[in-house]
């Protein structure tokens, strides 16, 4: 099962959408509600990364009983150092977009912490592209 | 699966059907079926929503009556603070305390006290590690929203009972102390402003609840206003100060912290908001949010008698009347294993479609093909609160496409396309009187 999400750069307005829809379907499938939270997260933060750093993106939720697949494919200027994006705290995101709060270099550390595998390719001047699993781990309470 | 209380229900003969409910319902609990509204029990929270919303006063909220009282040899009255906000500004809370004893009731029990014994140990709790933000465990419809739609933040709620329960934990010992009665002789009766609190008594979060019944503050309203001006009511002192009473209104909570950092947010659907930035990692700068499913908090409960704003502003000058007295010395238990919740709150799955995962998953695709086939007009004619959640009514089998009224159209169109082009069919043997037909139409 897959679900599909477009996402335009600088569109402030409707960041987060994809994540929550992403999130109800997670919760009517009956993921575990740890599964639930870290998708959510990851889905977030990639989204928002298209947002504010590209001009446009594909999001899309490979859902399976035991895992979710985050798949994120952007056109923008790509990453040249990917070893210092992932530091936490390093941030290309200019000073009005941080001023709004966004941008704190926390991106692709959160994902990263709430992924199982995460894969981040990019070409300079072409794009990226990030894919992140999140294992469906049945916790003992249900 | 056991079947859940409801405060909130429906009054058949009033429900004209009109969906207002429908599309304002936090959790999609609503539906409209055969002209009328319909509640899905394992969705509702109790809110009270419905009930603010409903043009036709169809949305009701059980309570118990005053009746109730001679089930017991001795009552209590637990008025909630926003109670004290109802009445004109120059009737006091002693004036009130006194009129409920003239009402029937042995004795009472300011749940604002409650409200400080809580306040102070949220004080302690929140110089301790933490998730951040805690939330409040105040308000039970805030609480039932989270098992439902965000049972991720479940752990952050602060595992500290409600004023209301730990007032009526201290009224019941305070009467078995002074009059030596059992427990099943003591009659703990809640004055409240809202549903979800009568649900929070009848369905405990923790092991059980030390209240009894729940009164509605609009129905015991017209009895208090009338014992007011009779002479057999006499004053009883207030003991709770501005700290506990301030509980009531929105912020009030934060106010009686005083130190941390704090949020406080009231109205269902702004909680639903800052939820959300709470779930995607957000608001860790804040230590304790205050969140209070009704705007304004308890003083716009949907059983509160008053309109909201003339409840404010009394509730904001008897605050500050009361802030200008000296703290009294506190005589209650603050023994943090009394004031501790004793059950962790666990998520109510409700919107999964199905207990088996893979099953869960082809309705979830079925789900996404029906919406991209509707309308997208989201306009509520076919009884569920937009498309999306009726394509999910179709896969879980309690809706049908025709239940769209476009689709509806679009299946009568394509139908009298075939009755036309049926029309034009003629059997073989009326074959020359066709052609004749024909014939005379070129002509
Ligand atoms: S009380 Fe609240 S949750 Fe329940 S049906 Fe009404 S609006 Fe929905
Ligand atoms: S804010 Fe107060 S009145 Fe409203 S639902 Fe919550 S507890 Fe009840």
């Amino acid at each position: 099962m897959q679900l599909e999400f477009e996402i335009k750069g600088m569109d402030f307005a409707r960041a987060g959408e994809a994540a929550a829809k992403i999130k109800k379907a997670l919760q009517m499938v009956g993921m575990e509600v740890e599964t639930i939270r870290k998708t959510l997260v990851v889905a977030y933060e990639a989204e928002l990364n298209v947002v504010i750093h590209a001009y446009a993106g594909t999001l899309t939720a490979k859902i399976s009983p035991d895992a979710v697949e985050i798949k994120v494919m952007d056109e923008g200027p790509g990453i040249a150092d990917i070893e210092l994006a992932m530091q936490e705290g390093y941030s290309t995101a200019p000073s009005n977009i941080r001023e709004m709060g966004f941008g704190a270099g926390m991106g692709l550390p959160n994902i990263e912490r709430c992924s199982d595998q995460m894969e981040l390719t990019s070409e300079v001047n072409q794009g990226t592209l990030l894919t992140a699993i999140i294992f469906n781990r049945t916790s003992g309470e249900k | 699966m056991q079947k859940y209380f409801h405060s909130v229900r429906l009054d058949e003969d009033k429900c004209k059907g009109c969906t207002n409910c429908v599309k304002r319902c936090p959790t999609e609990a609503i539906r409209v079926r055969e002209g009328r509204a319909l509640i899905i029990e394992e969705r509702c929270i109790d809110c009270g929503e419905c009930i603010k919303i409903c043009p036709n006063r169809a949305k009701l909220a059980t309570t118990d009556g005053l009746e109730q009282l001679q089930n017991f040899h001795y009552t209590i009255a637990l008025p909630a603070p926003s109670l004290y906000a109802q009445f004109e500004p120059n009737t006091s809370p002693e004036q009130i305390l006194g009129a409920l004893l003239n009402i029937g009731f042995d004795d009472i029990f300011e749940v604002a006290l409650g409200a400080e014994a809580v306040s102070l140990a949220l004080r302690d709790y929140l110089s301790r590690d933490h998730p951040r933000p805690m939330i409040s465990s105040a308000c039970p419809a805030v609480l039932r929203l989270m098992q439902v739609r965000f049972p991720g933040l479940l752990q952050h709620i602060v595992p500290i009972e409600t004023p209301m329960e730990i007032s009526a934990g201290l009224a019941r010992e305070k009467a078995r102390q002074q009059h030596g009665f059992s427990d099943n002789q003591i009659g703990v009766f809640f004055i409240t402003p809202c549903p979800a609190k009568v649900t929070a008594i009848k369905q405990p979060f923790g092991e059980k609840s030390y209240v009894d019944g729940a009164i509605s503050m609009s129905v015991i309203y017209g009895e208090l206003l009338h014992s007011l001006d009779s002479p057999s009511t006499k004053q009883l002192p207030l003991l709770s100060g501005a700290r506990g009473v301030g509980w009531g209104k929105a912020g009030g909570e934060n106010h009686a912290i005083r130190c941390h950092s704090h949020l406080a947010v009231d109205g269902i659907h702004s909680i639903i908001n800052v939820l959300e930035e709470i779930e995607r990692g957000g608001l860790s700068d804040i230590d304790y949010l205050e969140a209070q499913a009704c705007t304004g908090g308890c003083i716009g409960g949907p059983l509160a008698p008053q309109n909201l704003f003339v409840a404010r502003v009394r509730m904001d000058n008897l605050v500050k009347k009361l802030s200008l007295q000296p703290d009294r010395p506190k005589s209650l238990s603050t023994d943090p294993e009394f004031l501790r919740l004793n059950k962790p709150i666990l998520p109510r799955p409700a919107l999964k479609l199905d207990q088996d995962i893979n099953r869960a998953i082809e309705m979830l695709e079925e789900v996404e093909k029906i919406t991209e086939d509707l309308p997208g007009l989201d306009c509520g004619s076919c009884g569920s609160p937009n498309c999306r959640a009726l394509a999910e009514d179709i896969v879980r089998g309690y809706a049908d496409t025709s239940f769209c009224i476009f689709k509806l159209r679009q299946r009568l169109q394509i139908l009298a396309r075939e009755i036309v082009d049926l029309s034009h069919k003629q059997p073989p043997a009326m074959g020359r009187e066709r052609e004749k037909e024909l014939k005379e139409g070129d002509a």
